[in-house]
């Protein structure tokens, strides 16, 4: 509630900023739907400040093309019917000419639908990889994939000739769709995986699970999970006196992980996207410009770290935003225009569409890195 | 590491957890045997004790244990405004009323937490070291000793009180019939009063203790509450060790499941005994069933 009326009010100022800058041109609509509470807040809260933040820039930088953005915001507490609704809302009554977000795969794939009827085109915030597989027209999306993730993890356990590996997921979509995907690439590594256990979101003690993966012949152990669960794992293995190694997912690529796990965070190895390590990248990275510029930003707005989970909230507005600027505001060219972009160097990679790949990222949005002296470090 | 070995992981892992299980659960038991009603929002101290030491000592930094005497007292002064501003005015309600009144003071306690804390998740330092011991095989933390022993002095003190003090002894005349009690003199209503006093100390207590290991945040309380209220059936609602052995044996089950069956089953295995137990022997397991007095 709080949120919608933030934004109500935002978007009534920028309506009569631009009334009385411009006198004329109405503002061009954008819908972004995010999961701003509930379960997903983690990543609906960073979406909607980046959005709204990128916006406001935007906005302050005289537009595009001296038309004002106007970001229309509903919160969908990562609930499918709530997203249905709120998308409605968005198309019929707000009248949008595109739409960012949802944050998660679930509230994704339930206005799928709805969009492709309407032809408005959709920038999902999820992860989901049948989000953009098959590809819809309408349906583009800038978060990595999860097997990214995982093939990321795989190559550097080949690197290190380990092929017997124990997995620990947590028990909710993040974590299923993790240990599907792990899974499912573990023979094309040549990875014999021992033990498959789970995990609760709310559980309190991982002792018992790995005190069973301690007597196997694992060589090291992977944990899909969001935080507080991994933080928890990595305090019950050093508890246990577990030695393999021990990678995580890019679900716990915040500070927050260093903090929650405390000493127990050293030498965890996990894939995450580049704005974790902005300031450290080389300076000849394509991205590092983008990224410096909206850890900085984030910063100074909400005295929060930007995260990867904004990111791709500041991934989708700039897309939108560039192509809004080359083909105007209708949405069929709009749509047109985003398969179009090429080497567009975001947040969470450098984004190439086509019309036969809309989730635009490689192997290469990755990177591995590695928590030593509470810090993260590149992992070569 | 063998089988034996594990196994002694197992439990040592659940006797933990079932510790702090009991101490949820006998506030459960404390409050439901004075009153009649069971208080859902048992699981909201838990997170409150946790919570509020955590405040205490990063944003007020005071030390540890000046923090945790400050979240006990704070704990329980929650507890009695909740029992003076929403239980008391409504006496005459019937149980039912006031369950559903405690449901909604657990949502209003945890909202408010959340609004005044944010939804993060905080990690409290252990009570003395990190550094794990060795028990035959077994690794614990020295945070597991103090939860055990913490458990254990609450609940010697819980039995000196109730057996061996004239308001404890009031209490239990009450929770055997209340209108006998306050005929024979009993301030009946202050020994409500007491009874949430004592149960959202020892449930902010359980928060505290567990923190250091488990972390907490503004939604600990809606699992933890309902372990603890699985404890208290388990023990039929006794005060004393019925629930007390009630959460350990569901802490010991839930970790030997855990390990040697699937972790999946978890929380299944918890809510799969309360059912049984609520169909079979709705009286508890540890109590005789009583005959109903007509």
């Amino acid at each position: 509630m709080l949120s919608m009326t933030r934004t109500l009010f935002v978007a009534l100022l920028i309506t009569a900023q631009a009334t009385i800058v411009l006198a004329a041109a109405p503002p061009i609509k954008i819908g972004a739907l995010f999961a701003v509470t509930g379960p997903a807040s983690f990543l609906g809260e960073p979406e909607r400040n980046t959005a709204q933040m990128v916006v406001d820039e935007i906005n302050q930088s005289g537009g595009i093309k001296g038309r004002m953005l106007l970001l229309i915001t509903y919160d969908t507490q990562g609930d499918a019917t709530r997203a249905v609704q709120a998308a409605t809302r968005l198309i019929k009554e707000d009248k949008v000419v595109a739409i960012i977000g949802p944050s998660t795969t679930g509230d994704t794939m339930a206005i799928i639908p709805l969009v492709e009827k309407s032809q408005i085109p959709l920038i999902s915030c999820a992860a989901g990889i049948k989000i953009t597989e098959p590809v819809k027209p309408w349906v583009f999306k800038t978060a990595q994939n999860d097997s990214l993730a995982v093939a990321k993890i795989y190559e550097h356990l080949v690197k290190r000739k380990i092929t017997k590996i124990s997995i620990l997921t947590v028990s909710d979509s993040f974590g299923s769709s993790g240990r599907e995907q792990l899974k499912n690439q573990a023979a094309k590594y040549g990875i014999q995986i021992l033990s498959d256990d789970t995990y609760g979101p709310k559980d309190t003690d991982m002792t018992p699970q790995l005190t069973k993966i301690r007597t196997n012949q694992s060589q090291a152990l992977i944990c899909w999970g969001t935080n507080p669960g991994p933080a928890l794992i990595a305090r019950n293995a050093k508890q246990l006196g577990l030695k393999l190694p021990l990678y995580m997912s890019h679900g716990v690529s915040s500070k927050k992980f260093i903090d929650l796990a405390g000493d127990a965070a050293e030498g965890i190895i996990l894939p995450s996207g580049r704005v974790l390590v902005a300031d450290i990248l080389p300076n000849s990275d394509k991205q590092k410009k983008s990224l410096l510029s909206y850890v900085k930003d984030y910063q100074k707005h909400y005295k929060a770290e930007g995260d990867h989970f904004g990111g791709h909230a500041w991934d989708a507005v700039m897309l939108l935003k560039s192509a809004i600027s080359k083909s105007g505001e209708n949405p069929a060219s709009i749509r047109g225009q985003l398969e179009k972009t090429k080497n567009f160097y975001g947040i969470g990679g450098i984004f190439n569409y086509s019309p036969a790949d809309h989730s635009g990222l490689g192997k290469d949005a990755f990177v591995l890195v590695e928590v030593k002296g509470k810090d993260w470090k590149l992992v070569p | 590491m063998n089988l034996s070995q594990q196994v002694i992981q197992y439990i040592l892992s659940g006797l933990t957890t079932g510790s702090i299980y009991s101490l949820i659960g006998l506030g459960f038991a404390i409050i439901f045997n004075s009153t009649g009603i069971i208080n859902f929002a048992q699981g909201e101290f838990v997170m409150l004790g946790g919570m509020l030491t955590f405040f205490f000592i990063t944003v007020v930094k005071l030390p540890l244990l000046v923090a945790i005497l400050f979240a006990i007292l704070i704990s329980t002064l929650v507890g009695v405004t909740f029992e003076r501003l929403a239980i008391r005015p409504l006496r005459k309600a019937t149980p039912l009323n006031l369950v559903i009144i405690t449901i909604g003071a657990s949502i209003l306690i945890r909202g408010l937490a959340m609004m005044i804390w944010g939804k993060d998740t905080h990690s409290l330092p252990m009570f003395s070291g990190n550094d794990p011991i060795f028990v035959s095989g077994a690794t614990i933390l020295p945070q597991h000793l103090w939860i055990l022993g913490i458990t254990l002095l609450v609940i010697i003190i819980n039995k000196l009180y109730f057996y061996h003090s004239i308001s404890g002894k009031a209490m239990r005349a009450c929770s055997y019939n209340r209108s006998a009690a306050s005929l024979v003199g009993i301030d009946v209503k202050r020994m409500v009063f007491f009874s949430f006093a004592i149960s959202s100390a020892m449930g902010s207590v359980a928060g505290i203790i567990a923190a250091p290991l488990t972390m907490t945040s503004y939604d600990v309380g809606i699992m933890l509450g309902l372990k603890g209220f699985c404890a208290a059936i388990i023990g039929g609602m006794s005060s004393g060790m019925g629930t007390v052995l009630g959460g350990i044996l569901l802490g010991v089950l839930e970790s030997l499941g855990a390990g040697l069956i699937s972790s999946g089953y978890k929380d299944a295995i918890a809510f799969i005994i309360l059912l049984l137990i609520l169909f079979i022997r709705p009286q508890g397991i540890f109590r005789k069933a009583e005959t109903e007095r007509v």
